[in-house]
């Protein structure tokens, strides 16, 4: 999550929800997202809530964390009532499993204990691949977990320097095979695009290491040089040069190019899979406006059309929650026109796209604008859904613009 | 004393004026005549007088005249000093010229570091041409870096006196300015008029008040003006009621009438500048003068501009605001106009660049309003094959059957300068299709050149080039010189083939290309990259002379979502909506206002 806050309006001490959110709760896909704000080092183009201290004092050292979280988890049934039950649960950071599997596993009991789980669940973890050994991910594994999402970014050495990043190319391929043996259904790798000194070649390399682990699903971003982050100081003083949005346009064409090849398909901007079960579901709640709740410090939520999110600072977080305080610093009521917005900005960064009756006229006439110039499907517009062509999802945040119109 | 209701005997009057460039004193030595009439004190003294417009203030320059009535004794004699500040820019020349009209003499203030400048030499031609006696002085002689020998010798090889009846004074301590004004009362004729002829004054300005309607500050020639009697503009015949005269002393003073040689104002009740025009005669309505004064001349706009309200709802407001500014301003035009660029706005003809500038700089300030100018044209005469003439104020009306002749205005332009700075000089204004017309040394090492130039060519940047050629030295000066015929056309700008008015342009034939690929490579730079590729082309009528592309964009996506951060994605998005309505389209193609902007103000000259 980034490095502020948004604004909204004051939350509620107990957390409490109004009724309207609460009725849709029990007929909408739910979630939640455990929040882990720690990292053995910071990377030089993270401006994500985390931290190294290992002690940060005040309920909020890392080996109290399981416990801390654990008691927003009961807050979150207590405001709830028991209405939901988690169909996704998502473990990201920061770096999880910095902390001890079994603090990982008991997050998961206590969610399962508190808000109850389905019983083909989605539980995720990322990862990092030199945070991992066989025995942790057995732990993890046998504990709950049934996806893993590593944290790749490159297959060479070089770019991975200029990210800051712990582990040795070969890791990523050795954690991905040890997860495999542990038992995990779904791997994921994330790469990271577009880094400084990286090339076409460097990249189509990275992708192709990917693809021979083997595993089900790639998350493929380009980077973002985050105002504030070290990275962001080095370009700013020329030592490194901006990453180039054409160059990031060839990158993202290269990334379609070989994972197409090897049996991947888009299902979201950045998301490739092997088969629609291979397709994140947790990701896809965020995409499909549903609900989840947001667990630990700075972590957003989304139940029924009320926005919040958390304090940043783990410290803050834990004395809320000492307090029987709701960690929420801000929320927002989303009012009709905001849901309007959000629908076409999130369905249509998905491979089922958006319906044209959602849209009003102005939207539709977009829609049939962005249809002729290539960045949507004719085939798809034609019956009715507006979904991305391969140039129009390079081109989504234009295309969201014309179609929400003024 | 003299009795303050009485008539002023005209032998007891000296009317002057201070003829000085910009920073050389003229504020400040009004400031120290005021002191020492003992009018002011010097704790009032900033908030006063002179320079009453902040924009005058912060330019050090003076843009409506101001008038004081100074008592001073000689001698244990009584005397009446009408100090008249004059204008002090090319622009306002003619308004310049009736301020001088209204004085028998003049003050020729001159800085002892710098030396004459292009506008006193040319102000001062004016003063010789209306008789004005010339009392030379040097200021600021406290100065370290003063050399008052070499200026005085200056001075006195232009106005043929004597270096030594140079007078030296410091405005700012005071030191000399009791004798110099000794000097004026010993040197200035005083004013010889019929006292008993019918009422014949020149205003030599008028300024709106929002209280009291129109105040016209006149100088009686002959007769008397009364609160008694009608008054008559001779240049419009329309009379008006007397309402009140009186003199400034500084502040208003009413009187029960004005007599032959005294400065005052006059109320009448009319409620806008352009019935109380700068240089035309007040007489008696019921014993009207047979003829006026002479001299006047209707003020004609040299210099046309589109003015554009960023936010076109503005609209009305910048109406209203020009409005409010004529009242004040008798040579400000103005005409709606719309552009396809730009949307409503108006085409507004001004003096000259500083007029535009102050206009524009008023309506931003007083009237808070955010506006495009387009680039400034003169005024072209295109004769016709078909025998018909048209006049040209705007490159969009540029005429479209086939052309005879075009006649552009020049304008006899006076370029003072250190004389290592002449080959820099020259090569300017031959650049500006120029024509030397004549060099005198005016001293050993400063040079006066007279060249005949386009004005069109003068209001493109000729300025702050000179300035920056001449690292700050060289000053000019310019008056209009009729016209020539010259080899013009109108270039247009196209964006994906769509004409965008705002960017056209009348330039000489040579200059055409120079012009289109500059402005094509600007323009590239300055609009974003569509979601289509973009031409940008320069084009003489239907011929293409210069092209530039925008590559289409291909990348407009954030990747991810920040673990469920959607608020911000969506705050993120409404603002580059709001971005996005900041836009002006031409055709489809998106123009942000600040490449209209930055377009735009990079070919206006700066003054």
């Amino acid at each position: 999550m980034p490095s502020t806050l948004p604004d909204g309006d004051p939350a509620p001490a107990d957390g409490g929800l109004p009724e309207s959110a609460l009725a849709s709760a029990g007929s909408t896909p739910f979630g939640v997202y455990v929040h882990v704000p720690f990292c053995a080092s910071r990377c030089g183009y993270c401006d994500f809530n985390t931290y190294t201290a290992t002690e940060l004092g005040g309920g909020a050292s890392q080996d109290e964390y399981a416990a801390t979280a654990g008691a927003e988890i009961d807050l979150a049934a207590t405001v709830l009532g028991g209405r939901p039950v988690a169909q996704t649960v998502f473990f990201g950071g920061g770096t999880p499993t910095v902390l001890p599997a079994a603090d990982l596993v008991g997050l998961l009991s206590r969610i399962e204990a508190a808000l109850g789980l389905a019983p083909e669940a989605e539980i995720t973890t990322e990862a990092n691949p030199e945070s991992v050994q066989p025995a942790s991910l057995a732990a993890l594994r046998s504990g709950g977990f049934n996806r893993i999402s590593f944290g790749m970014q490159s297959a060479r050495r070089h770019v991975l320097a200029v990210l800051d990043r712990a582990h040795s190319p070969g890791r990523a391929a050795t954690a991905v095979a040890e997860a495999q043996s542990a038992g995990f259904e779904h791997i994921n790798l994330d790469l990271i695009y577009g880094t400084p000194g990286e090339t076409d070649a460097d990249w189509r390399a990275s992708l192709e290491a990917a693809v021979e682990t083997g595993v089900d699903h790639v998350s493929a971003y380009s980077l973002i040089v985050e105002p504030g982050t070290r990275l962001a100081a080095r370009v700013s003083r020329g030592e490194l040069p901006q990453p180039d949005d054409d160059v990031l346009a060839d990158r993202y064409a290269i990334a379609e190019e070989v994972l197409g090849a090897a049996g991947f398909e888009w299902y979201e901007v950045s998301n490739w899979a092997r088969s629609p079960a291979a397709r994140s579901q947790h990701n896809l709640l965020y995409w499909n406006g549903a609900n989840w709740w947001g667990v630990g410090p700075g972590a957003h939520s989304h139940v029924g059309g009320v926005r919040w999110w958390n304090v940043k600072h783990p410290r803050d977080y834990a004395a809320r929650l000492a307090g029987s305080r709701s960690p929420a610093a801000a929320r927002e009521v989303l009012t009709i026109d905001d849901k309007r917005v959000e629908r076409v900005m999130l369905a249509l960064r998905v491979r089922d796209g958006l319906a044209l009756a959602d849209l009003d006229e102005a939207g539709r006439a977009a829609a049939r604008q962005a249809a002729d110039d290539g960045l949507l499907e004719p085939g798809p517009l034609g019956t009715g859904r507006a979904v991305l062509s391969f140039r129009g999802r390079l081109l989504a945040d234009a295309v969201v613009r014309a179609m929400i119109g003024t | 004393m003299l009795s303050s209701d009485a008539i002023t005997d005209p032998a007891r009057i000296r009317n002057f004026c201070i003829i000085a460039h910009i920073d050389h004193g003229k504020s400040t030595l009004a400031d120290r005549m005021l002191e020492l009439t003992g009018l002011v004190d010097s704790r009032q003294m900033r908030a006063q007088y002179l320079d009453k417009m902040d924009i005058e203030r912060e330019r050090g320059i003076t843009i409506k005249a101001q008038n004081v009535r100074l008592p001073w004794q000689v001698d244990g004699a009584d005397y009446v000093l009408h100090l008249i500040d004059t204008p002090g820019h090319v622009d306002f020349s003619y308004e310049v010229s009736r301020s001088l009209a209204a004085c028998e003499g003049a003050i020729l203030l001159v800085d002892a570091a710098q030396g004459i400048e292009a506008q006193t030499l040319a102000n001062l031609y004016l003063a010789l041409e209306n008789d004005l006696h010339l009392i030379p002085v040097l200021n600021k002689i406290d100065l370290p870096a003063a050399q008052p020998e070499k200026y005085a010798d200056e001075i006195a090889r232009i106005i043929g006196c004597d270096p030594g009846d140079v007078l030296r004074v410091s405005a700012k301590t005071g030191e000399g300015v009791r004798d110099l004004l000794d000097q004026v009362v010993a040197q200035v004729p005083h004013p010889v008029g019929d006292p008993d002829a019918p009422a014949r004054a020149l205003i030599f300005d008028s300024i709106y008040d929002i209280y009291r309607g129109v105040i016209s500050y006149v100088r009686v020639i002959d007769g008397r003006l009364t609160t008694r009697d009608r008054c008559l503009m001779m240049s419009t015949g329309a009379a008006h009621e007397t309402l009140e005269v009186g003199v400034a002393a500084p502040d208003p003073t009413p009187r029960p009438s004005l007599g032959v040689g005294e400065v005052g104002y006059v109320i009448s009740g009319v409620k806008d500048v352009r019935q109380a025009r700068v240089g035309d005669t007040i007489t008696s309505a019921t014993r009207p003068a047979k003829e006026s004064l002479g001299g006047y001349r209707h003020p004609k706009p040299m210099v046309y501009s589109g003015l554009y309200p960023i936010d076109g709802s503005d609209y009305p407001l910048l109406r209203d605001a020009l409005d409010k500014l004529q009242l004040n301003d008798a040579a400000l035009v103005y005409e709606p106009e719309t552009s396809t660029a730009l949307g409503f706005g108006f085409r507004c003809g001004f003096l000259g660049l500083l007029h535009l500038e102050i206009v524009r700089e008023r309506l931003e300030r007083e009237f808070d309003l955010a506006l495009i100018s387009t680039a400034p044209n003169v005024v072209y005469r295109v004769d016709m094959e078909s025998g018909d003439e048209v006049v040209v104020t705007n490159p969009a009306d540029w005429p479209d059957g086939k052309i005879g002749e075009i006649y552009e205005p020049v304008v006899a332009a006076m370029l003072l300068l250190p004389n290592d700075y002449v080959g820099a000089v020259m090569d300017l204004c031959q650049g500006r299709r120029g024509t030397l017309k004549g060099m005198d040394y005016l001293s050993e090492d400063r040079v006066e050149l007279k060249y005949t130039l386009p004005l069109g060519e003068i209001i493109f940047d000729f300025f702050d080039q000179l300035k920056s050629r001449t690292r700050g030295y060289a000053s000019l000066d310019y008056e209009p010189a009729g016209e020539q015929v010259a080899d013009l056309v109108k270039v247009d700008i196209l964006l994906q083939g769509e004409p965008v008015d705002a960017f056209s342009a009348i330039v000489h034939k040579d200059k055409a290309y120079a012009y289109g690929t500059a402005m094509a490579s600007k323009l590239r730079e300055l609009i974003p990259r569509q979601q289509f590729e973009v031409p940008i082309q320069a084009a003489i009528g239907s011929r293409v002379i210069a092209r530039e592309n925008i590559r289409a964009m291909r990348k407009d996506v954030l990747a991810k979502c920040y673990g469920g951060d959607i608020t911000r994605k969506r705050k993120l998005l409404e603002k580059q909506k709001e971005g996005k309505r900041r836009m002006k389209m031409v055709g489809r193609v998106e123009v942000p206002q600040e490449a209209f902007i930055a377009a735009l103000s990079t070919n206006a000259a700066k003054e």
